[in-house]
């Protein structure tokens, strides 16, 4: 048994709530400078210089990357030999949220009721997915998503029948209607399997993993280059004004499902594919 | 202006988002006082990130436009020449372009520290309550933004499509 203090987490998840809108991984920034070298559209590629420049101002500069610094979305993976202490657990992760958005000078962008639509003021509260797992480490993963491209996500319910084609038409068709809305060059976070929550989960999971390695099931990574390739032969490209890099990634997660289903979930993220990982 | 010219704005730009359009659409249904003269001026779809100490504005790129279509063809009635946003706009904003000889720009989604640059001074008018929603009046300088939708209807997002997809 180990024990971990709550203010750890916290202290934790403002510091990452900072960093998050500020850098982007590594991954995300080659991917953006690669196509940067490679897009052949004239305004596209201009998009994609100024998106480059865009991040160095904001790392430089202290800047949100963008003004949307979404609303914030935590994984938590809990080893089952941790103990917390000190306070509860859910209380401290949402203080670190407040205290990273006040100190950062990050937007509150959080309704408390969505029907009413009164601001919280702090951002508060995140959204955080709890997760059991061996071990006594916490692995925290902040990922603030922001509401262009999550509006323009979708969940289909298909028919075993439409199969790996169905499939493809599901998410060929999301990311055509989110088009420009979504600010391209998108990362595309996919669910297949489950259930309706499950394979939701799952999307919004898969944009956290790096964009420049594939899934380990072999013909589930074939599925993910296959799309990729006509998404980016959509002609949508970066800022919706044609290109060749309409989407950096598909990634692809799996989950056994029901022999009557075969959930999708399309979840849609604009290049500013935030996330960022600490293990306690 | 024509779909794809490569414009830059400077002047003042009033920003206005999915509260402040929802608040100044009933103030109009009410017959009421807008708080900025519509005619002939430009609204900004932007909420930005708090301003750190010394400087005008914090991250300030545009948000989804087709938020504000509901409001948008009784706002180019009024007198509004030109948006700022990202995004596909609706048929009926499109014909209310038409109509009233204004036009739609994109500046480009997730630079918002970039574009902040171009911001030299931000300053609140109206509806403070509503945080980054608030209305306010920006001085720009050289703000860069590219025609999607001209005054004859042309729609660059649309045309980009048939000369890029393969």
């Amino acid at each position: 048994m180990r024990t971990i203090k709550v203010s750890e987490i916290a202290d934790n998840i403002k510091e990452m709530c900072i960093e998050a809108n500020h850098f982007l991984s590594k991954d995300m920034q080659e991917a953006l400078h690669k196509s940067a070298a490679e897009e052949k559209a004239p305004l596209g590629k201009q998009i994609l210089c100024q998106l480059r420049e865009n991040l160095q101002i904001a790392g430089e500069e202290m800047i949100p990357i963008c003004q949307d610094t979404g609303m914030t979305v935590i994984f938590m993976e809990i080893g089952q030999d941790v103990h917390f202490d000190g306070g509860v657990l859910e209380e401290a992760v949402q203080e670190g949220v407040r205290l990273g958005y006040r100190d950062g000078f990050l937007r509150k962008s959080v309704v408390k009721d969505p029907l009413i639509r009164e601001n919280t003021r702090d951002n508060t509260p995140a959204v955080v997915h709890y997760e059991i797992v061996t071990g006594d480490k916490v692995k925290i993963t902040v990922a603030p998503k922001g509401f262009g491209s999550e509006n323009m996500s979708r969940v289909f319910m298909l028919k075993p029948s439409d199969g790996r084609e169905g499939v493809k038409a599901a998410v060929l068709t999301a990311v055509k209607e989110a088009g420009p809305n979504a600010c391209p060059p998108m990362v595309i976070g996919v669910g297949i399997g489950g259930t309706f929550e499950k394979c939701a989960l799952m999307a919004k999971k898969a944009l956290t993993r790096p964009v420049d390695a594939g899934s380990d099931i072999p013909h589930i990574k074939e599925l993910e280059e296959e799309l990729l390739a006509e998404i980016n032969k959509t002609g949508i490209g970066p800022g919706g004004l044609g290109g060749s890099t309409t989407a950096f990634a598909v990634n692809i997660n799996t989950y056994p499902t029901h022999i009557a289903g075969l959930p999708v979930a399309v979840n849609i993220c604009c290049h500013v594919n935030r996330h960022t990982v600490r293990v306690i | 202006m024509r779909a794809g010219d490569y414009v830059y704005i400077t002047g003042t730009i009033y920003t206005a988002r999915d509260a402040a359009h929802k608040r100044m659409y009933e103030a109009m249904a009410e017959k009421e006082a807008l708080p900025l003269d519509l005619n002939g001026n430009i609204i900004y779809y932007m909420g930005p990130s708090p301003a750190r100490d010394g400087r005008p504005i914090g991250s300030a790129g545009p948000t989804t436009s087709s938020r504000m279509d509901k409001y948008t063809p009784a706002f180019l009635d009024r007198g509004l020449k030109g948006m700022i946003g990202k995004g596909k706009r609706s048929e009926e904003v499109r014909d209310a372009i038409v109509s009233n000889g204004a036009v739609y720009f994109a500046a480009v989604g997730g630079a918002g520290a970039l574009l902040s640059r171009s911001i030299k001074h931000s300053k609140v008018i109206a509806y403070d309550d509503l945080g980054t929603e608030a209305i306010r009046e920006l001085q720009v300088k050289n703000f860069p933004v590219i025609v999607v939708i001209d005054a004859e209807g042309n729609d660059l997002y649309e045309t980009v499509i048939k000369e890029f997809s393969m």
